[in-house]
């Protein structure tokens, strides 16, 4: 047994050794993506029914003005596609961040979390892992949506790339975030209901938001105060090449917040594992 | 050898130290004072009915969550102060499946190595020894979907010591199984106790999976109410085998009425 008793555990992870596990867990994570097309069609069919429904519906009801960062009246669909990137990211951070919790990866996040590596270093991985998985489907989404008349510069691809990262861990961290503290949340009709619908609708994703503040003055302020709307903002803007550095430092800003907020939930001693008896039960 | 990687001042502490731990889930006490210590390539058996703080033990040992009073150390490294130390010596069989049932078995232990910071080279090398091991080598393309219980347990037990923790904690690893699997992953984990140095903490329910030289805790309502060798367990009662006495000493088997608390 010569090849055991050569390698001893190493003394000290270095950075190579994050490195790997980090990779390992995005490899992961990819993979399993790769088995479940039911749910990349499923994350695909949902912006694309409201691009192709409910955007051709309502072009004629809905003028859109001439507002940053457009250029020209702009049609109705190439206005709310970045809110429909924004709700591709949106599903997958509470899916991805719920289901570790609640469903069938309860045994994984176990798995993750016997890991020796710092507790948050596993929980960003995670994170970034599912950030990935949102990228490819955002693209396959603009894919689509190009033969449907929704043509941004081509700088606007390759700007999209950090704002949908950021915007992405912000959307996953709050989902981990939320897994832990509202403990209703157990089935994924009432992530829906609570949090997904309201939070997309009271955002600047289908309308702008001068023309919420002319409804009503009530709701506009409530969009303003809603960390989608920047995100939202943070796609629009650099889909069309350009930054939106308030949009970019709230989410950044509330990204860390709900980041923070996830890790304590994690933390052994405190949060939501402590508290609950941890996944799976006490026995 | 497992054995032959540890530090010489590891080699003289004990693989597990539990001392004095409590937990409690708001008001109820899942663990009171619960202590015990096994050393290194021994096979201690965690018995206690369903609800008896088993899990919560285990979860505390892996630090899912932390003991609200006492100390945890595997190898003399405190899990809450150097919880990645302990980590790594550790390798652990969760009661629930924690498999991915749609990747093979190589992936899963795959994404373990890498968990653990191993390399690739490494892993595959590893991934083969174990497999080898479990005697599931032939199987190590198949989705885990495709096997059977026993055989998901072997590439679970596989896949803990891909890192070669000198602990391995088993917690109910032949719930679901049958006499024939049971029997045999059993002796597979008493083969790693004997070969390897392995120290083991395997908790059941089922007293005959009790071999005659393991050390015992008898673990109920959370709190040990004995522990030591199969013999010294029944001489402490007035049973002549250990069903006899797990049932005297809890107080549940009719043969005294009150449990007896023992040092």
């Amino acid at each position: 047994m010569n090849s055991d008793t050569a390698a001893a555990p190493p003394k000290r992870f270095g950075a190579i050794h994050y490195m790997r596990c980090m990779s390992g867990i995005v490899w992961r994570e990819g993979l399993r993506f790769l088995h479940q097309r039911e749910r990349f069609v499923a994350a695909l069919v949902r912006p694309l029914v409201w691009l192709f429904i409910f955007a051709a519906g309502f072009r004629s009801v809905l003028g859109v003005s001439i507002i940053p960062p457009y250029e020209t009246y702009v049609l109705y669909e190439v206005y709310i596609t970045p809110g429909l990137i924004a709700m591709i990211q949106l599903f997958n951070g509470m899916q991805s961040s719920l289901s570790m919790v609640y469903d069938r990866e309860l045994g994984n996040m176990r798995t993750l979390l016997v890991s020796p590596f710092p507790r948050w270093f596993l929980l960003v991985s995670k994170l970034l892992a599912g950030v990935a998985v949102s990228l490819l489907q955002v693209y396959v989404f603009l894919a689509i949506a190009w033969a449907w008349e929704v043509e941004p510069p081509l700088i606007g691809y390759a700007a999209l790339l950090p704002a949908l990262v950021l915007s992405g861990l912000m959307l996953g961290a709050l989902g981990m975030a939320l897994s832990s503290m509202i403990k209703q949340l157990e089935n994924f009709a009432g992530v829906m209901n609570f949090v997904i619908f309201p939070v997309f609708f009271a955002s600047s994703a289908l309308y702008p938001l001068w023309r919420i503040a002319e409804a009503s003055p009530l709701l506009h302020r409530i969009c303003t105060l809603n960390p989608f709307t920047y995100a939202v903002e943070l796609i629009r803007f650099a889909l069309h090449g350009q930054v939106n550095w308030t949009a970019a430092a709230v989410v950044a800003g509330c990204m860390l917040v709900f980041l923070a907020g996830a890790i304590f939930a994690y933390n052994p001693s405190k949060g939501l594992i402590a508290k609950r008896g941890g996944p799976g039960g006490a026995g | 050898m497992a054995a032959s990687a540890m530090s010489a001042a590891e080699a003289a502490r004990p693989a597990l130290q539990v001392e004095g731990v409590t937990h409690a889930f708001g008001k109820r006490v899942a663990l009171d004072n619960a202590s015990l210590e096994i050393d290194t390539s021994r096979f201690c058996v965690l018995l206690g009915l369903n609800g008896a703080g088993k899990t919560t033990l285990f979860s505390l040992i892996t630090r899912l969550y932390n003991n609200v009073s006492g100390t945890v150390s595997v190898l003399g490294h405190d899990v809450r102060r150097a919880p990645g130390e302990a980590l790594r010596r550790l390798g652990v069989v969760f009661q629930q499946r924690t498999l991915d049932l749609d990747l093979t078995a190589r992936q899963n232990l795959m994404y373990h190595g890498r968990l653990h910071g191993m390399s690739r080279r490494e892993i595959t090398e590893r991934t083969a020894q174990e497999l080898e091991r479990v005697g599931l080598a032939d199987r190590a393309g198949d989705k885990i979907r495709s096997l059977s219980g026993g055989q998901m347990r072997r590439v679970e037990i596989a896949r803990s010591l891909l890192h070669r923790p000198q602990l391995l904690l088993l917690d109910e690893p032949t719930v679901g199984l049958d006499v024939e699997a049971r029997r045999d992953i059993l002796n597979r984990v008493r083969d790693l106790c004997r070969n390897d140095g392995v120290a083991v903490l395997w908790a059941t329910h089922l007293l005959d999976e009790v071999p005659d030289d393991a050390l015992v805790v008898v673990l109920h309502r959370g709190r040990v109410l004995a522990s030591g060798g199969v013999n010294e367990i029944v001489g402490l009662t007035a049973a002549r085998n250990l069903e006899g006495a797990f049932a005297e000493l809890t107080g549940l088997g009719g043969f005294e009425t009150s449990p007896r608390a023992l040092s």
